[in-house]
């Protein structure tokens, strides 16, 4: 592979480059490079963005090894990867394998997912506060589960099941009431929020019609918690996630045309009304995947693509690096949650909770002085 | 048989019926230039020829075959648009917007070729913002960002181009800017440009083939010096008016009458 650097304005003479003096530096961004691989193959790279995916991919892993030596019994980081790798003591073998990995391996899904599916959403809906939980999907996948816990007192799989079920319908009874021609991020992010209004409602009667054991089943659910995760919730979740995120990576580049209006998108030959389906249904399936493993987990969905675009000041979306974002943002959760507040255990929904609270409140005093909104 | 045609089409949105049974040929390597009041229906027109509308009934032809049947990234390497209004995503620079032009002719393995690169430096060159190329688009004029959109519209290298307002929000200055730079690439580069126009003696002055519609029909078509004329601009957009010529060109050039001639032209149909 040659690596050459991309400068669409022509060679190294071309006029105005970084080298002329009198002309403000704008971007500061490295330029665009491009790998050539044989039989004329090409990938467009931004360096900086891929330094920050590798950057956030090494933090995702150091956080992991961190999170499975935490706990009543600590294990030292280097003693984990050595249990990982096969070569830990018995003890180790069944806390790191049997007890932790499994816990941390849907932490880091459930993060991606959430990640990924907030990339998608803020991108379909041209704006950064259209994330699946202010949407109503997460609100979706409560009704279905709280509904499986106290009208029918399922059992764990059936809640989970439950909750892909409420957060699907959901996610098509929006689509299909946003539908007007297409789907307008404006209307998109106005019927999300009605139907969260609709849901948060539902929720509510669902609580008040509950027993006392289910109503607490309900609440330990609606909190979102990674507590007790085995490997029966991380199997069903890989294999969404191992499904989806190389289909919605495949559509990144047609969401990048989107970006610029669907009619800019649609005369560059984007199948606009296809492309945003798919996204939408395949972000809706990730967000409730993540809901039946973990319950609904608020503000990563919402902070992931967002942070991840101003670590890679890449314009516009970039789905892997949100994913990876998210990935961080829930494993650092989970152990501040474990870790931070003493000896009191939170669920990893009341940490994200709080923080999201606090970067929501941050996201509009920015946009407020960039005179967006 | 013209590559771009609409056949018997019937527009609406929705319920509303903006024309009917409307047939139109857009003559190869012309520059032609769409007129009429507002809500004629011109620009649905374009959207319709361009394929973001699709027709309630009829056809639109992109060289014989139905536009809507023809993969989309096949139509968008033969029929390029300059949409309206576009959104240029926060902080992307020049160069990588003209860039984006190149989308249908790449793929997933193939991002980025020797020729998408000569491609996006020679848009850029003819549009005159290749000394932009590191600026970010939101800190440009409204000039200069219309010329950046036509050039990752160039960047496309189709050969047929539609644009929708293109002159709309910009002074006077800028709007004979960006249709010089039409007139160019429809002169030197044999390229076929569809363009609707508010401006009737822009139009008259840039237009190698013209289309007068009024409430959803074509009322007249063809050369400017043809079909501008004081009784037809009467007849599309109901204005008084002589019709003379361009001292500068020759082309016709619409005078409106004075206020009152006006008035007293319009007080027997405005009591009907």
């Amino acid at each position: 592979m040659t690596v050459t650097a991309h400068s669409p304005a022509g060679g190294p003479e071309r006029p105005g480059g970084p080298d002329r003096p009198g002309r403000p530096e704008t971007s500061g961004r490295p330029a665009t490079r491009v790998l050539r691989g044989p039989a004329g193959t090409s990938l467009r790279v931004e360096p900086r963005a891929l330094t920050a995916g590798l950057v956030l991919a090494a933090a995702a892993a150091v956080a992991a090894v961190v999170l499975v030596g935490t706990g009543d019994f600590e294990i030292a980081p280097w003693d984990v990867v050595q249990t990982l790798l096969g070569n830990g003591t018995p003890a180790n073998d069944f806390i790191v394998n049997d007890l932790r990995l499994p816990r941390v391996l849907v932490a880091l899904l459930v993060g991606a997912a959430l990640g990924m599916a907030g990339g998608v959403f803020q991108a379909v809906s041209r704006n950064p506060l259209g994330s699946p939980d202010l949407l109503g999907f997460g609100y979706g996948s409560a009704v279905g589960a709280l509904a499986v816990i106290i009208l029918f007192k399922g059992d764990a799989n059936q809640v989970a099941l439950g909750a892909v079920l409420g957060g699907l319908l959901t996610g098509l009874a929006i689509y299909a009431l946003a539908y007007k021609q297409g789907i307008h991020g404006y209307r998109l992010v106005l019927v999300g929020i009605g139907a969260s209004a609709v849901l948060v409602a539902l929720i509510q009667y669902l609580l008040t019609k509950a027993q006392v054991v289910e109503a607490t089943r309900a609440l330990v659910w609606l909190t979102g918690s990674l507590a007790g995760r085995d490997w029966a919730q991380v199997w069903p979740l890989l294999v969404t996630c191992g499904v989806l995120f190389p289909l919605v990576l495949s559509q990144g580049r047609a969401l990048r045309m989107m970006e610029m209006g669907d009619d800019a998108a649609y005369a560059l030959g984007v199948r606009v009304e296809r492309t945003r389906f798919l996204l939408m249904l395949a972000a809706v399936l990730l967000t409730t995947a993540a809901a039946a493993a973990a319950g609904p987990i608020t503000f990563v969905a919402l902070a992931a693509p967002q942070l991840a675009r101003r670590l890679t000041r890449s314009p516009g979306s970039n789905l892997l690096s949100a994913a990876l974002m998210g990935a961080v943002l829930l494993l650092v959760s989970d152990w501040a949650s474990q870790r931070a507040f003493g000896s009191d255990q939170l669920p990893v929904g009341v940490v994200t909770g709080l923080v999201g609270g606090v970067y929501l409140l941050w996201l509009l005093v920015t946009e407020r002085k960039a005179g967006r909104i | 048989m013209q590559r771009l045609t609409a056949q018997n089409v019937t527009l609406a949105y929705e319920q509303r019926v903006i024309a009917e049974n409307l047939s139109v040929e857009i003559p190869d390597h012309s520059f032609t230039v769409i007129v009429g009041p507002n809500a004629c229906g011109k620009s649905t027109l374009l959207r319709a020829l361009s394929r973001m509308l699709k027709p309630a009934a009829g056809q639109v032809l992109l060289d014989g075959q139905a536009i809507g049947s023809l993969p989309a990234k096949q139509v968008a390497r033969t029929l390029g648009l300059l949409p309206q209004s576009s959104t240029a995503p926060d902080g992307i620079t020049v160069a990588d917007l003209v860039a984006r032009g190149r989308y249908p002719h790449q793929g997933l393995l193939r991002q980025w070729s020797a020729q998408d690169e000569r491609i996006v430096a020679e848009s850029m060159a003819s549009t005159g913002v290749a000394e932009l190329a590191d600026r970010a688009v939101d800190e440009l004029s409204g000039g200069q960002r219309q010329r950046v959109w036509i050039a990752m519209a160039l960047a496309q290298q189709t050969p047929l181009l539609l644009l929708d307002e293109p002159t709309t929000y910009l002074d006077i200055q800028h709007q004979l800017d960006v249709l010089d730079l039409c007139a160019e690439l429809h002169e030197e580069q044999g390229r076929t440009l569809v363009a609707v126009l508010h401006d009737l003696n822009h139009a008259a002055r840039y237009a190698t083939h013209l289309i007068a519609m009024r409430g959803g029909t074509v009322v007249a078509e063809g050369p400017p010096a043809e079909v501008v004329t004081a009784e037809l601009v009467e007849r599309v957009f109901g204005l008084k008016c002589q019709v003379i010529d361009d001292p500068e060109t020759g082309t016709p050039l619409v005078v409106p009458a004075t206020r009152q001639a006006r008035a007293k032209a319009s007080a027997p149909a405005a009591a009907v």
